[in-house]
């Protein structure tokens, strides 16, 4: 079974692995790569826990195969916090207390960057429709949709 | 945020009450905690595991000497690798366990585990076990209450003869017992009433969720040890469970406690860790298994698929004078329904005089049912809220004010036997009762429904170690794994009882070598038992310490005190000697300083929740949309309120879902024919508002904090309060869940047609 | 299996000749769940997405060009199409989720054929025509005849869909789409219904098309609704006259999503309600498109 090599940028960095064809970004990124805080929940694209940014766009990294990913770019979780500087979603989220087992957190941190990076004022119904693909079992969503908010009151009050 | 109707008599806590960020939660948003699945040891195989696609048949035989064979297969475990309990003398849930985590002669259910296989790489292992010939002799099965108790049903464990029925049963059943609660006289309670209503409700099987699927890592290590990483709401309580399956002590397992992913009562037992293990051993390298989403609804445990019939009797004002049900619950495949609990929590809230309530065990072939969140009260509150709720509307009384002229007090008989201490319900009627929510005017195709619950909480066992540091600093090792933020609880208890900031405290959750036994991580135990154990741990730390300041001074102990982290004397002849003065100078005073405490819990105190559900019903579609949500509950003392808000906004929309869209739905064969996030429907966040929670503190007495357990009891009045709100806003009464689009419009068609409903 | 990422048509017919048991995909978010069911895996994948004109959006002059495997956030995100084809572009952006959303493409959700697709009832509602490219070379076909029944289409060996070309709109024009679903998002469409309504200068509707999804093994045309509107006004005789037809024009299945009684009563219901929001949406526009 000869496997393929792909080259990629993740989180800024170059990366370099090895996978078969049907392997799917998820999976080459947790075994692979180590890069262990994207979550599998279903493996079906229906729940987000996996979700990554890819080529600029928020995906569940369940739903594309490895090779695809040849020359592009991913931001996962891992890569949202500049540095040691928590993005604002993640000290909103904390100080909110918008996570309790925590499993679904990185897919909602990177879909809430997405969202907040292209409507970086969005109303509370705009915030539940662009998060209604990543499922939470334990807050009843309340404290994440406050979390985002607050993180974009944050961004506003910089300028 | 939340509105806290605070006890007045509240001491004025630093810590207790205030909602610093959780110790645990920067690895948490930067992706490094790591859950069960996150593990990886040098030489890891990975597992897959082979289950039956039927729902009842016999095992002819199995063959694996193909899969044997294929590239990258290490290992594979059938029954015959695991011990014969049954035949070993083990009681019957020892027996059931082990069954359950993998078949021996006879598979019960779709995804009944037949087989392991342990590879290179998880695509090996899968195609291995696709190629593991099994010759099954299907059976036919029963999928429902009804079928399992028609004659001639199948009988999924013959020689099971129902008990606690008169007279002694001589044919095999499905029906594994019957149980009862019983007060007064039930006919003349009812001949006393002017209004009954009397109502048959079904619900359906209901899977508590969790995003995480079950996960396990073993690693058989040459001395005989076997090694665990998992993620669950108990370690120790996997590892006497796998020590059973295994045939082994519980003292050669150690579990180390990964990161939990939610659980709900669904990862309170075991099932991938035995067959781990046995891979591990047979291999002699670590074995991941992994559950994908279709296992974890077909292996794991729902809750159980209801029928319950309930009537109850009151008078024109209101007075409620008796409660008759008759309550079915699906055990699955072993016996172990919570329909116990169902009857002894599901009129609590209420005064009766006049009590007949029947549950009945009953087996059918689907997955064993596990504990999910207060397990088996949601759906008797379901059917006995609704019922109230129908009385209110004959009667033409608010349903709040009928809950109240009724409502258990300090003194009612609790129907389950003892009679109830400090209690605070009626302060969560009020609470509500009083809440500008409450007077929203509703427009059309709108209506509120209020529902009440009860849950009685656990107590049982709980270790903690409190370390202090050369710093000056303490280590509080629990056992507790951390579901919902109690690792910050267990810092702000100990921070409260030393008096020093709550930075200073770091909280950690040791595994099974190196804290004492602690029970589960479950039955809204955490903050009251590992709490106390907590506290009663950081008293003795503190008696010490000050044992030592007193022999630093030459003096006698009663003449020092303990202040905000440090010793002083009393006639302030000295300078007070600090946390970290007193840890540099142990080794003068008589050693390091470290202190636990093993206790099983005292002072229990039980819950109440009352809640109010506005819905707007499309009348031409059936979609019901939630449009506001409130909770009132009692939390006794809310240690850290932003996570006692979260645990009853959690357990709100679990019970929105179980109302209005979530099912376990058969096909014919028996086979699940929605197992995934697509088709069993969990809330998604578009379709709620936010969910507004009241805390209401009655202190719980028993508890040196005053904390009643808070996770459970807010999922169980929701499937009625979205009831009755929706019967609010149509006029029909639905009495079977959940209240999909298709069951709505139904109701509302034949209302039209001039039905009655219903 | 093997991933293979032709750059040209010419490139990928020819791949396609060369791996017989290959398929092609785009966002793969069928081809991922259904192999993760159990579906045999193909020999290769061919993914279609390199490939620029299969990803491209643009205005063609008569009509737009909407590349087969560019990703419905695309279509979305195109204010010029959103604002001339509301309904055709709500219905592309129901499928999934945001995440789905930058995946999830016309030619999958067509090619894919289940009856519940999202966006088939507002592309046949729009009279979208495929160009089809395969090993005979390019030809074109209505995307209502595109699909013949549940998981299979009219497409021969070798071909696929390289784009959608969309007319532009005439004045007075306007298009919805309206689905069931249980909850607010992420669910397979128990009804879909999609309408395109031409009102004339008195008021009256001069065109419509109607077409009802996830309530037969192909999404279909309701020419008996149409009938009932074409020449008349929109009023509550000639909406009933709709919704009776389209209820009458289901042939639903029984399943976990749904059943037989209720998708035909709801499919009237949804017909009704898309032709209204197409109409009030072609009375506010009183010029074409472009």
């Amino acid at each position: 079974m000869s496997r393929t090599h792909v080259t990629c940028t993740i989180n800024g960095d170059e990366v370099e692995f090895l996978c078969e064809d049907d392997t799917t970004l998820l999976d080459a990124l947790r075994d692979e790569v180590g890069l262990t805080g994207s979550k599998e929940g279903c493996g079906t694209g229906d729940c987000g826990a996996c979700s990554v940014i890819l080529d600029g766009a928020l995906t569940c990294a369940c739903l594309v195969f490895a090779p695809e990913v040849d020359g592009g770019t991913v931001v996962t979780v891992e890569g949202i916090a500049d540095g040691n500087q928590l993005h604002p979603l993640q000290q909103t989220f904390l100080e909110g207390a918008a996570l309790q087992c925590g499993v679904c957190t990185p897919g909602f941190l990177v879909a809430a960057k997405a969202l907040l990076d292209e409507n970086p004022h969005p109303t509370e119904t705009e915030v539940r429709y662009a998060l209604a693909g990543n499922l939470c079992r334990c807050t009843g969503y309340d404290k994440i949709i406050r979390a985002v908010l607050a993180a974009a009151d944050y961004n506003g009050s910089e300028g | 945020m939340a509105i806290i109707e605070q006890d007045t008599t509240n001491p004025g806590f630093k810590w207790i009450g205030t909602r610093p960020i959780r110790p645990d939660g920067y690895e948490k948003v930067t992706g490094k905690a790591r859950f069960g699945a996150d593990m990886m040891l040098p030489g890891q195989l990975e597992g897959a595991v082979l289950r039956s696609p039927h729902a009842h048949a016999r095992i002819v035989s199995i063959d694996t000497s193909e899969a044997e064979t294929m590239p990258g297969v290490k290992a594979i475990v059938t029954g015959a690798d695991f011990p014969d309990l049954k035949e070993a003398g083990a009681g019957a849930a020892d027996v059931d366990l082990a069954v359950n985590i993998i078949a021996r002669d006879k598979v019960l259910y779709e995804g009944h585990v037949v087989a392991a296989v342990a590879a290179d790489t998880r695509k090996q292992a899968q195609a291995a076990s696709k190629a593991i010939k099994v010759d099954y002799e299907v059976l036919p099965h029963v999928l429902t209450v009804d079928q399992a108790m028609a004659p001639g049903a199948p009988i999924l464990h013959p020689g099971t003869r129902t008990k606690n029925v008169e007279p002694a049963p001589e044919e095999d059943s499905n029906v594994v017992s019957r149980v009862v609660q019983q007060l007064g006289d039930i006919d003349a309670g009812l001949a006393a009433a002017d209004v009954i209503v009397e109502r048959t409700f079904t619900t359906k099987p209901v899977h508590q969720g969790y995003i995480e699927p079950h996960a396990a890592v073993a690693d058989a290590l040459p001395s005989g040890r076997v090694h665990v990483w998992c993620s669950s709401q108990g370690h120790f309580a996997m590892r006497t469970m796998t020590s059973t399956v295994l045939g082994c002590d519980p003292t050669r397992i150690k579990v180390t406690p990964a990161e939990i992913g939610g659980g709900f009562g669904g990862k309170l037992v075991i099932y991938l860790e035995p067959l781990a293990a046995r891979l591990s051993q047979k291999t002699g390298r670590p074995v991941r298994i992994v559950m994908n989403r279709d296992e974890v609804f077909k292996g794991t445990g729902p809750a159980s698929g209801t029928k319950i019939t309930v009537k109850i009797g009151a008078t024109n004002d209101g007075k409620l004078t008796a409660c008759k049900s008759e309550l079915f619950y699906e055990a699955g495949a072993f016996a172990g329904s919570p329909v116990g609990a169902a009857t002894m929590t599901m009129i609590a809230p209420y005064q009766f005089e006049n009590l007949l309530l029947e549950g009945y065990d009953v087996l059918v072939n689907k997955p064993k049912v596990a504990a999910y969140r207060a397990p088996g009260a949601p759906m008797a509150a379901y059917a006995v809220e609704s019922v109230i709720d129908e009385i209110c509307q004959k009667i033409g009384m608010d349903p709040i004010e009928l809950r109240l002229k009724n409502a258990s007090v300090e003194g009612s008989q609790a129907a389950y036997g003892p009679k109830f201490p400090k209690i605070g319900y009626v302060e969560t009627l009020e609470a509500i009762k009083n809440h500008p929510n409450y007077q929203i005017p509703l427009g059309p195709n709108q209506g509120r429904g209020v529902a009440s619950g009860f849950w009685f909480n656990a107590g049982m066992n709980s270790s903690a170690t409190v370390h202090l540091n050369e710093d000056g600093n303490v280590t509080v090792v629990v056992g507790s794994p951390d579901i919902g933020g109690s690792r910050a609880s267990m810092a702000l208890m100990a921070a409260e009882t030393f008096g020093i900031d709550v930075a200073r405290v770091q909280p950690f959750i040791g595994d099974t070598e190196t804290v004492g036994f602690n029970d589960v991580t479950g039955g809204s135990r955490t903050t009251l038992a590992t709490g106390q154990a907590v506290t009663e741990a950081c008293e003795k730390v503190k008696a010490d310490l000050m044992a030592r300041a007193a022999k630093t001074w030459n003096c006698d102990v009663s003449e020092v005190e303990w202040v905000d982290g440090q010793v002083q004397k009393l006639d302030g002849s000295e300078p007070p000697l600090s946390m970290a003065k007193l840890a540099r100078g142990w080794g003068r005073t008589g050693g390091p300083v470290s202190a636990t405490a093993s206790l099983n819990a005292r002072g229990v105190g039980s819950a109440f929740s009352t809640q109010v559900c506005d819905v707007e019903v499309d009348p031409e579609t059936g979609v019901v949309r939630v449009l506001r949500y409130l909770t009132a509950q009692d939390a006794g003392r809310a240690i850290h309120p932003s996570y006692v808000e979260g645990q009853f906004q959690g357990g709100v929309v679990q019970g929105i879902g179980w109302a209005l869209n979530e099912e376990y739905v058969h096909t014919e064969k028996g086979t699940m024919d929605n197992p995934s996030f697509l088709d069993y429907r969990i809330p998604v966040a578009s379709d709620l508002p936010m969910i507004d929670t009241i805390i209401v503190e009655v202190p719980n007495p028993g508890h040196p904090w005053g904390v009643r357990g808070v996770g459970e009891v807010g999922i169980v009045p929701p499937l009625a309060a979205v009831a009755n709100a929706v019967s609010n806003a149509t006029g029909c009464r639905l009495t079977d869940l959940p209240m999909s689009p298709m069951r709505v419009l139904d109701a509302l068609n034949q209302k039209s047609n001039g039905g009655n409903g219903h | 299996m093997r991933y293979l990422a032709p750059k040209t048509v010419e490139e990928a017919t020819t791949l396609l000749a060369e791996h017989p048991g290959a398929k092609v995909f785009a966002g793969a978010t069928d081809v991922i769940p259904q192999l993760k069911a159990g579906r045999p895996e193909p020999e290769a994948l061919v993914d279609l997405k390199k490939i620029s004109q299969l990803v491209s959006v643009s205005d063609e002059g008569g009509h737009w060009s909407i590349g087969a495997a560019a990703a419905t956030a695309k279509l979305t995100g195109n204010k010029a199409l959103a604002a001339e084809f509301p309904g055709l572009v709500e219905a592309a952006g129901l499928i999934g989720s945001d995440q789905v959303q930058s995946r999830a493409t016309l030619g999958g959700n067509l090619c894919n054929a289940s009856p519940a697709a999202d966006s088939v009832p507002a592309m046949i509602a729009n009279g979208m025509r495929a160009v089809i490219a395969g090993p005979g070379g390019t030809r074109t076909a209505a995307v209502e005849d595109i699909p013949t029944g549940p998981g299979s289409t009219q497409l021969a060996a070798g071909e696929f869909i390289v784009s959608f070309e969309l007319d532009h709109v005439p004045a007075r024009t306007g298009d919805a789409y309206l689905r069931l679903i249980p909850r607010t998002e992420m669910d397979i469409a128990v009804v879909g219904a999609g309408a395109r309504i031409t009102l004339d200068d008195a008021g009256n509707v001069a065109a419509a098309t109607i077409a009802i999804g996830a309530v037969a093994p192909t999404a279909r045309r309701v020419p008996a609704a149409e009938a009932a509107l074409v020449g008349n006004p929109i009023n509550d005789q000639t909406l009933a006259a709709v919704a009776e037809a389209a209820s009458a024009a289901c042939n639903p299945i029984d399943d976990k999503r749904g059943t037989i009684a209720y998708r035909r009563q709801v499919a009237g219901v949804l017909a009704r309600r898309a032709v209204v929001a197409a109409a009030e949406r072609a009375a506010a526009r009183t010029n074409g498109g472009n």
